[in-house]
Parts: C-alpha cells; sequence; structure tokens
C-alpha cells in the first residue's frame, strides 16, 4: 500500500473512532439542525403556502449554521494536545492530511445532514419534485460547506472566542454554496430545469478540492510555529 | 556518513531575538545536550531543528544538505518529543501508539510497537482508554511512540518531566539503545540522560550574553 493511501486512511479511521467515541458531538449538530428547522413554522406561522414557498431556503441556512457549529473543534483538540505539531511532523504532505480530517469532519456531520433533510422538508410541506434536487444539492454542497470552514477552523487556533470568530471569517465564504444550493430546489420546484445550479455548485467543490487543503494547510503551519 | 548539523542560526520570537549565531552539530550515535537557564531558548532551539520554526538566518543541514531542500524526506528522519503528550484521550493506549506509527507513512511493525509498550513498562495498559492515565503514564506512552517506529533523530523536550526513577532508567536504556543503532539525539533536560554526551550552552548565544545585535 503506498504510504500516502496509508496515512490517509488511518488519519481517516483515527477521526472516525474518535468521533463515535465521542457520539454526542455528532449528534448534538444533527439535533440543532432539526430545532433550528423546527422552529420555523412556530416563527411564521403554520400556513403551509408560506413553509412551502421557505424550505429549502430555511434547511439549507440551517445546514450552514450547524456546519458552523462543529468546525471549530475540526483543529483545535490537536493543537490543544499537541499532535497537531506531530501530525505537521510527519513525512506526508500536510494538504492530505488536512484533506484526511475533512472528509471526515464531513462523513460525520454532514452526511448525517442530508440523511435527516428529507424528514425536515416534509416537515415544511415541501413538494415531492423538490425532494432529489435538494438531497443532490446538499451532497454536493456540504463538502464545500466543511472544505472551506476548515481554512476558518486553521485560522482560528490559538484566538480567544474562537467560535464566534470563525462564524464571522466563514459564513460569508458560503453564500455562493447557499445561493446555488436553493435557487436548484426552488427551480425544480418551479419545473425549472436545476441543472446549472448542480453543475456550479460541482464547480465550487472541485475549486474547493484543489485549493483549500492548501490554505488550511499554510494556516496550520502558521498556528503550530 | 549522515550528521546534522545547523549553523549560523538566528532566531526571533515577538520581536525578540532568542539566540544568534547558534552552531550544532550531532554526529551518528551522539547525544547533544542542550543546556541553559529557563527561557534561555532550548524548546525553541528543538522545534527549530524540527523544522516547526524557521530560523531567521542560517541552515539546518543532514549530511551537508540542506534540510528545507526536501522537507518531507528530512520529517521523515525525526521524531519530536514536545511539552504536550500528544495522547487521544478517547483512544486506548495501543491505539494512540499504533496510529502515530501508521502515520510514520511506514507499514507499522508490530513488534516495535510491542517492544515500544514494554520498554515503558505500558503492556498491561494497552487496552485502557488513555483519558485514565495519570500524567507519567501519558508521558511514557509519548516516549513509547518514539520507539514504535523508527527514525534516525530524536528530539527530546524535557522527556524526563513527571516521569518515576523506573521510568526515567528505561528512557535511558532506550536512548542508549537507539545510540547504538547509529541514531541521534538531542535533548534538553535538567535530569542526567546520558554520561557522555556533547553539552551546548544555549545562554553563550543570547542576545543578553552579547548585547543588541
Amino acid at each position: 500500500m503506498s504510504p500516502f493511501f496509508q496515512v490517509f486512511n488511518s488519519l481517516i479511521k483515527r477521526e472516525l473512532r474518535l468521533a463515535i467515541r465521542h457520539g454526542a458531538d455528532s449528534w448534538m449538530v444533527v439535533m440543532f439542525f432539526v430545532l433550528v428547522v423546527v422552529l420555523f413554522p412556530l416563527g411564521v406561522g403554520p400556513e403551509p403556502g408560506i413553509l412551502t414557498r421557505i424550505s429549502a431556503g430555511v434547511i439549507w441556512v440551517a445546514a450552514l449554521l450547524s456546519a458552523m457549529l462543529s468546525m471549530d473543534r475540526l483543529f483545535q483538540t490537536d493543537y490543544e494536545d499537541g499532535s497537531l505539531d506531530l501530525l505537521v511532523l510527519t513525512p506526508q504532505p500536510l494538504e492530505l492530511l488536512v484533506l484526511a480530517k475533512t472528509i471526515a469532519h464531513w462523513l460525520t456531520t454532514g452526511l448525517p445532514l442530508i440523511i435527516v433533510s428529507p424528514l425536515l422538508a416534509l416537515l415544511l410541506n415541501m413538494e415531492a419534485s423538490g425532494y432529489g434536487v435538494l438531497l443532490a444539492a446538499l451532497a454536493l454542497g456540504t463538502p464545500t460547506l466543511s472544505l472551506i470552514g476548515a481554512i476558518g477552523a486553521a485560522l482560528i487556533l490559538g484566538a480567544r472566542r474562537s467560535g464566534v470568530l470563525l462564524s464571522l471569517l466563514i459564513l460569508p465564504l458560503f453564500i455562493p454554496t447557499l445561493i446555488f444550493g436553493v435557487s436548484a430546489v426552488d427551480a425544480a420546484l418551479t419545473d425549472l430545469p436545476s441543472e446549472p445550479q448542480l453543475l456550479i455548485l460541482s464547480g465550487l467543490l472541485l475549486a474547493g478540492l484543489a485549493l483549500c487543503p492548501w490554505a488550511s494547510a499554510a494556516a496550520l503551519r502558521q498556528a503550530v510555529e | 556518513m549522515a550528521e546534522f548539523t545547523g549553523q549560523d542560526l538566528t532566531c526571533i520570537r515577538g520581536e525578540r531575538v532568542v539566540f544568534s549565531k547558534l552552531a550544532f552539530s550531532i554526529d551518528e550515535g551522539e547525544v547533544l545536550y542542550l543546556q541553559g537557564p529557563n527561557g534561555s531558548g532550548k524548546s525553541t532551539l528543538l522545534r527549530l531543528m524540527a523544522g516547526l520554526l524557521r530560523p531567521v538566518s542560517g541552515e539546518l543541514l543532514w549530511g551537508g544538505e540542506n534540510t528545507r531542500d526536501d522537507p518531507e524526506i528530512f520529517r521523515g528522519r525525526l521524531h519530536y518529543v514536545g511539552h504536550q503528550d500528544a495522547v487521544k484521550t478517547a483512544l486506548t493506549v495501543e491505539e494512540n501508539l499504533t496510529f502515530w506509527a501508521e502515520m510514520s507513512g511506514a507499514e507499522p511493525e508490530k513488534r516495535l510497537v510491542r517492544d515500544a509498550l514494554k520498554t515503558f513498562s505500558l503492556t498491561h495498559l494497552a487496552a485502557l482508554p488513555a483519558r485514565f492515565l495519570s500524567a507519567g503514564q501519558r508521558k511514557r506512552l509519548n516516549l513509547a511512540r518514539i520507539c514504535a517506529s523508527a527514525a534516525p533523530l530524536w528530539l527530546l523536550d524535557e522527556p524526563a518531566n513527571s516521569l518515576d526513577t523506573d521510568s526515567v532508567v528505561a528512557l535511558r536504556h532506550a536512548i542508549a539503545a537507539h545510540q547504538d543503532k547509529g541514531g541521534m539525539v538531542a535533548v534538553a533536560t535538567h535530569e542526567e540522560l546520558v554520561s557522555d554526551s556533547n553539552i551546548l550552552d544555549i545562554s553563550e548565544f543570547t542576545s543578553s550574553n552579547r548585547g543588541a545585535l
């Protein structure tokens, strides 16, 4: 097995193992997602027409906020216990390790959000035609959120009130994903083709895959100095 | 013949010159013993040797070649033990150890991992989640990590902190075994770990001794 692949594998395995043993972290993100969405019918009233119209936007904004919630821990624990020094010192490229950690983060937080989203769409009275596109858009969009979030998570290491700072740094960068994610679903609901939006989301994901690990790795090297 | 040397190293932290024009050399099988009062820059020098910090001037050479030319190969040659123990409390002792052995890129050798556990008398704790370890046991786990995969250069920052006398003896043996295999060690410690080591007194290179630059 090539050393790249082995290191990549064992880091993902370790992150997943940690996530399972600290199971509450993933659950909290999902519960937060559900709660935020459930608050909307209580706030804007139970009128089905209104809920249908805002459903895609509400689910996406809630997904962004939930993704934020878990982001600040991505490198923080490794930074605090000294593991980050050792990760930086492994003979493999740091970008690869960042990518492995980001993928593990998405598997433990992004993926559960996608799984519960149809339930929430039902709750918000979304029309059946939107479900497939909502899932596809979230599947393309949430990895981008994790990738962008990783940059912020690396930048805030060592800062006080890091959670708030992270939101201020990262939420503006989530805007393109939000816009095209919501408009993909809206297009499907109005019987328009949603391929263009999904293609743009794919483009954002590919650009994120190519650029974000480098930016995060650079920030991590700064953090251990 | 590989030899790890540093030339003309100057390090500035927070607008303060920590040390300047520092030079050192570690040959195969040698131990370099860093001395100096608190805050004189022993840890800084070790982090600089590891490549975590960049010197303002000067260079680190491995067998005559600049370590910056291929940092990934150089990182594969060293083990660093810092103040923090890099122990994940949710993983067991053995999982922690195996993980770091895997991260070195080579297929982890079961035998090395087992021997490392034995060297620091952690064998009976192997299946215990690391959250139940005491500070000394965590330190031992961190030290077992550097025995569990091979690397010629060990950079040890206060490795004897919070160790009991038996563990200090174990550490001494581990260092001696490493030396016998031609390994190099740079260590900052107040404990007497090796009898015939080269001593580098950092305070000779600090700005307070030389006046402002």
